[in-house]
């Protein structure tokens, strides 16, 4: 497979035809797409037509844009004007939004190629892209693997080489532990980097969109696309946007680099995963950067603050799907009155986690718990923003696993909610303190399955998280490639 | 014995019950979009037409806050002498088909405004809590059962009005009767479209008014339990429902029961007011900070601006009508002028600068003969207004002439010299009616010599008579200090 | 709540009555099954997050948001509206150009 970079400088420069990328994409869709349910919508005749446009612009002199002729998989809690877009959910059967998310516009801007849309967790929780009411998506590393989530969909594709390039949303840990568990590069912007205008609604004060790739200057090409201002939502920041892309071969001579004590023991963890940590460390330290630990002792609450504030947020964002506008509407009988409607409406359109979620968080806020619990949390967040702050007065970036253990077997973690929680243990600070964080593959476990580690950095420290992140996957042993991407690739 | 029906106690009078009363307002903005999104703000479109993703509740979008409406709700509270102070918004949850999102964006325990208060006409004070920013709902209408809503067989959503900007005024429970609470909003009201921030139109739905409603035994301090009424849609109904609302509730505590916190519902044709309860249990909002928007902290420089570039507020025209005129401040006349917004007529007489009492005839007139005619008092030219009123205060006119003046003015326009003189209405030389005065004392010595000896309820005899011999042409104040002059 | 400790803790488990009130306010119906595995579940979040729980963080101000933003408004400028048909077309019933509902049992609070 060629680089997303590469193939956008090809078409650009007349010396491929994006038409061609396509096709070729296509091809693995068909020949693999079967056993890896990576979409829940492929959009053949549209992604041919947007490739001809670019194929017309390129003859035509005009500039078809950074990302030209590049085949994207979007996650499907993206909006697309006019196309189905389900949230892997029952209850927005049949719902075609009338208008285009914000990094949609700027993907089609860009010149890239929408390939489809992929699959995820319903309502993009979970931790393994299960929870779908259209099927899980398997690992293309090991077809009897969950490809993690939820944005499993996404990571899968791109693992798959169904799209060079993916797009995610990560709440946390939604980019970051499918990237690793697939393989890939997958990275959550700073809070308010990339517009969410569009991004059906999780938890709002976390939701990040971010890209995957199958290399790091991709990811960052990538973010660097979608990421900046935009009216459309208030908690994107005004400013011109960090430059992801613009340090990627700097190296890492003289740069600090903190191990975070607590998230490199954090509970849960398997010993393939700090293996991996270690020798990531050691390779930035051979590469010239100061290694050392650090302490971040508020990361050891993030969990459960986690699992107070995004419920909670969650069980207001989806009260809206109650069968009155759009999706799904069940009237139990031909007399039930509106309370019916809604009950049944919800009870049948919503998945198990879905509810269970929207139970913990309708309870974290109901009178009486609000400040045990969602008062609480916002506390807890304090207490991890303060203690990032204090270890980046010592650190550039910090050093950090993302998942507990490599692709575990499809059903495993399923029957207890807890367990599967525990997946987002390294991943949710970063969501909570607002910091970016990107997922670069190093090394594998005894099965030969990828593993990931993390790159920390402060808010809009984007350009030197990439920095390290490209010197990781510069010393990092060559990653393992599932047989399908192989196929049809370009000689 | 008191007539008062035992069911029925009219709480006006009852000098035994106090009654106690909080108001909620809902004040619909004036602005040319709705709060968190561009669709029009505007009322009486075809349904449906005027909204957005945003205003829809569609997945995935995203508030924005409109900056005009937040100037509006900073000149709605320092019209109140509010503390305009760093707010946020919070959601607050509950479902309902007129809400898109199946929460309300509103403001909880950081509201824009708080701790204000505003002045009766009468001198009343009453305390507002707060004046905070939210979204309204849409419109829902239902269908079969006369179009009420427990016997309706469905209903229909409209979202044109979701998300129009609504400040809600909550004032202290500082009102004690039906009639100061219609002064109160009828105040509330003037201040409203004063701002700019309101068209004020109770008809239209622009202004709301929900009411907080308890009685207690004379002289207590202790609150009794309240209910809050909701659904009039005009003063009047407002005064029926609190008088209704005061009675049942002083009944029920004569007859041993108590009253339940609840929200009723003020059922115009009926009357009456119901309880709103269904089968659904106690409400649980579950506030939290919407994290869809970011803090609001409004700069000094802002809230400077807003206060300077208020215009004078209703209490202020009051006072300076007052002060012109030597009439009180709390007078009927003083505020009419204020209410129908004729006190720069007042102004025009006071830089007139003519006779000393011309502001205090001018405020009678304007009451009165203008008052009854607002359509022409809005054209009614200043200047030949200043100069009718000094040529009343000054003797030229009589009373009844000046009337005659006026209405013909704003009848037809004209000068008031030409139309009084047009009329026959010549000033009477002193001298002349010195000489009526002295023929008409010929005519009746033995009234004269009783007037002489003291009996000054002749003047208005002599008077009459001074009237009749001139048609009604006579100053008659200048007629009865030649009487007393001459005794 | 100004006292001097935030220490608040809650106890232990959740019943299955509280979770079917919290199912009702979200508009859940659960089944009897549904109700049993639900408080066990919840009471097993809530269990791990008693460290979040019992920490002291007087003091400590709540973060709603992580960016240092304020006063993000904008022009009071009219946007064009979506389609009605367009919109229409998406509600699951529609009567009279308005989204229908079932009727409804009590008014709004």
């Amino acid at each position: 497979m060629t680089s997303a970079i590469e193939t956008a400088a090809r078409v650009r420069a007349g010396e491929g035809r994006a038409a061609d990328v396509l096709e070729e994409h296509l091809a693995r869709i068909a020949a693999h797409e079967s056993e890896v349910h990576a979409f829940n919508l492929v959009l053949v005749e549209q992604a041919r037509a947007a490739a001809a446009a670019v194929d017309e612009a390129v003859a035509a002199g005009r500039d078809p844009g950074r990302l030209a002729g590049v085949p994207v998989a979007l996650k499907d809690n993206l909006c697309t004007r006019g196309i189905p877009t389900t949230c892997s959910s029952r209850i927005l059967d049949g719902w075609k939004p009338p208008y285009d998310a914000t990094v949609v516009r700027r993907l089609v801007d860009a010149g890239a190629v929408i390939v489809g849309k992929t699959n995820l967790d319903e309502f993009a929780m979970g931790s393994s892209t299960e929870n779908s009411a259209f099927g899980p998506t398997r690992n293309p590393h090991d077809l009897g693997r969950v490809p993690g989530g939820s944005s499993g969909g996404s990571a899968a594709a791109v693992a798959a080489g169904f799209a060079a390039l993916g797009l995610g949303s990560d709440t946390g840990g939604s980019i970051r532990q499918p990237a690793s568990l697939c393989g890939v590069v997958g990275a959550k912007p700073t809070y308010g980097l990339v517009s969410r205008y569009g991004l059906v609604a999780f938890a709002s004060s976390l939701d990040q969109i971010g890209p995957f790739g199958l290399d790091v200057a991709d990811a960052a090409l990538l973010l660097d696309v979608i990421a900046g201002p935009d009216s459309l939502d208030s908690t994107c920041m005004p400013d011109p946007p960090v430059q992801a892309s613009s340090r990627l071969g700097a190296g890492v001579d003289g740069l600090r680099v903190g191990v975070v004590e607590e998230l490199a023991s954090a509970e849960g963890l398997t010993p393939p995963v700090g293996i991996c940590l270690r020798e990531a460390a050691e390779a930035l330290a051979a590469a010239g950067a100061k290694v050392d630990e650090v302490s971040v002792p508020a990361t050891v609450y993030g969990l459960s603050a986690y699992y107070l504030i995004a419920p909670a947020e969650a069980s207001s964002n989806l009260a809206r799907y109650d069968g009155v506008r759009y999706g799904k509407r069940i009237v139990p009988s031909p007399d039930a009155d509106l309370t019916e409607m809604y009950l049944a409406t919800r009870s049948e359109g919503f998945g198990a986690e879905v509810k269970r979620r929207i139970m913990l968080g309708t309870y974290a806020l109901s009178a009486g718990y609000y400040d045990a619990y969602y008062g609480q949390a916002q506390r807890v967040r304090t207490l991890i923003l303060r203690d990032f702050e204090a270890a980046y007065r010592d650190f550039d970036v910090l050093l950090a696993p993302t998942a507990p253990g490599s692709a575990f077997p499809l059903g495993e973690k399923t029957a207890d909610p807890l367990l599967m929680y525990l997946n987002d243990v390294c991943t949710v600070p970063s969501n909570l303190a607002g910091h970016p964080a990107v997922s670069v593959p190093f090394g594998t476990d005894h099965a030969g399955l990828p593993l990931g580690v993390q790159v920390l950095a402060p808010a809009l420290g984007e350009a030197v998280m990439f920095q390290v992140a490209a010197a990781l996957e510069a010393a990092a042993p060559a990653p393992p490639v599932p047989a399908m991407r192989r196929m049809g690739g370009p000689a | 014995m008191s007539t008062v029906d035992r069911d029925r106690p009219n709480p006006s009078t009852d000098p035994a019950w106090e009654i106690v009363i909080g108001l909620e307002v809902h004040c619909e903005l004036r602005t040319a979009t709705k709060l968190f999104c561009g669709c029009r703000n505007s009322f009486g479109e075809e349904p449906n037409t005027s909204v957005c993703p945003v205003c829809l509740g569609l997945p995935g979008s995203l508030p924005v806050l409109n900056r005009t409406a937040v100037d509006y709700a900073m000149r709605i509270g320092t019209a109140l002498h509010c503390r305009v102070q760093p707010s946020q918004f919070h959601r607050k949850n509950y479902f309902y088909p007129d809400m898109p999102k199946d929460y309300q964006i509103s403001q909880y325990d950081v509201p824009i405004n708080a701790d204000g208060w505003l002045d009766l006409p009468d001198g009343g004070r009453i305390g507002i809590i707060r004046a905070h920013l939210e979204e309204d709902t849409g419109k829902t209408t239902h269908v079969g059962g006369g179009g009420r809503i427990h016997d309706a067989a469905h209903s229909l959503v409209d979202y044109n009005r979701a998300g129009v900007p609504l400040v809600e005024i909550v004032s202290a429970p500082d009102i004690r009767s039906a009639e100061e609470a219609r002064a109160y909003v009828d105040e509330l009201r003037a201040i409203l479209v004063a701002t700019g921030a309101s068209d004020g139109k109770m008809e239209e739905g622009s202004l709301r008014v929900d009411a907080n409603v308890s009685v207690r035994p004379a002289g207590s301090t202790d609150f009794g339990t309240r209910c809050e009424i909701k659904n009039m849609n005009s003063l009047r109904s407002l005064g029926r429902a609190i008088e209704y609302e005061a009675a049942r509730q002083m009944a029920l505590i004569s007859e041993g029961g108590t009253v339940a916190q609840e929200t009723r519902h003020w059922d115009e044709g009926g009357g009456r007011t119901g309880s709103m309860r269904s089968k659904e249990e106690a409400y649980d909002y579950r506030y939290f900070p919407e994290p869809d928007l970011v803090p609001l902290e409004p700069s000094e420089d802002w809230v400077a601006a807003v206060a300077t570039s208020l215009p004078r507020l209703p209490a202020d025209r009051r006072a300076a009508v007052a002060e012109a005129s030597g009439l009180p401040a709390g007078s009927d006349a003083v505020a009419t002028v204020v209410r129908l917004g004729l006190d720069h007529l007042v102004d025009a007489v006071v830089s007139a600068a003519g006779p000393p009492d011309a502001p205090s005839v001018a405020v009678r007139r304007l009451a009165n003969e203008v008052a009854a005619d607002p359509e022409a008092a809005a054209s009614l030219d200043p200047a030949s207004f200043a100069r009718l009123v000094g040529m009343e205060a000054g003797g030229a006119l009589t009373a009844a002439q000046a009337r005659t003046v006026l209405k013909a003015i704003m009848d037809r326009g004209g000068e008031p010299e030409a139309i009084a003189s047009e009329l026959g209405f010549e000033a009477m030389d002193v001298s002349d009616l010195e000489a009526v005065v002295e023929e008409i004392i010929s005519a009746h010595p033995d009234e004269w010599s009783r007037f002489e000896a003291g009996e000054d309820k002749l003047t208005g005899f002599f008077i009459g008579k001074v009237k009749a011999a001139t048609d009604g042409k006579a100053d008659l104040k200048a007629a009865s200090s030649i009487l007393r002059n001459r005794r | 709540m100004t006292a001097m400790s935030r220490r608040i803790t809650t106890e232990g488990r959740i019943s299955a009555k509280e979770v079917a009130h919290v199912a009702r306010l979200a508009r859940l119906r659960l089944t009897d099954e549904e109700l049993e595995r639900f408080a066990e579940q919840l009471g097993a979040v809530l269990e791990h997050a008693r460290d979040v729980e019992q920490l002291d963080t007087a003091g400590v101000p709540p973060t709603a948001h992580p960016l240092p933003l304020v006063n993000v408004l904008r022009d009071d400028a009219v946007v064009p509206c979506l389609d009605r048909d367009e919109v229409l077309a998406q509600a699951p019933e529609v009567e009279d150009d308005r989204f229908r509902v079932p009727r409804i049992l009590g008014e709004a609070p």
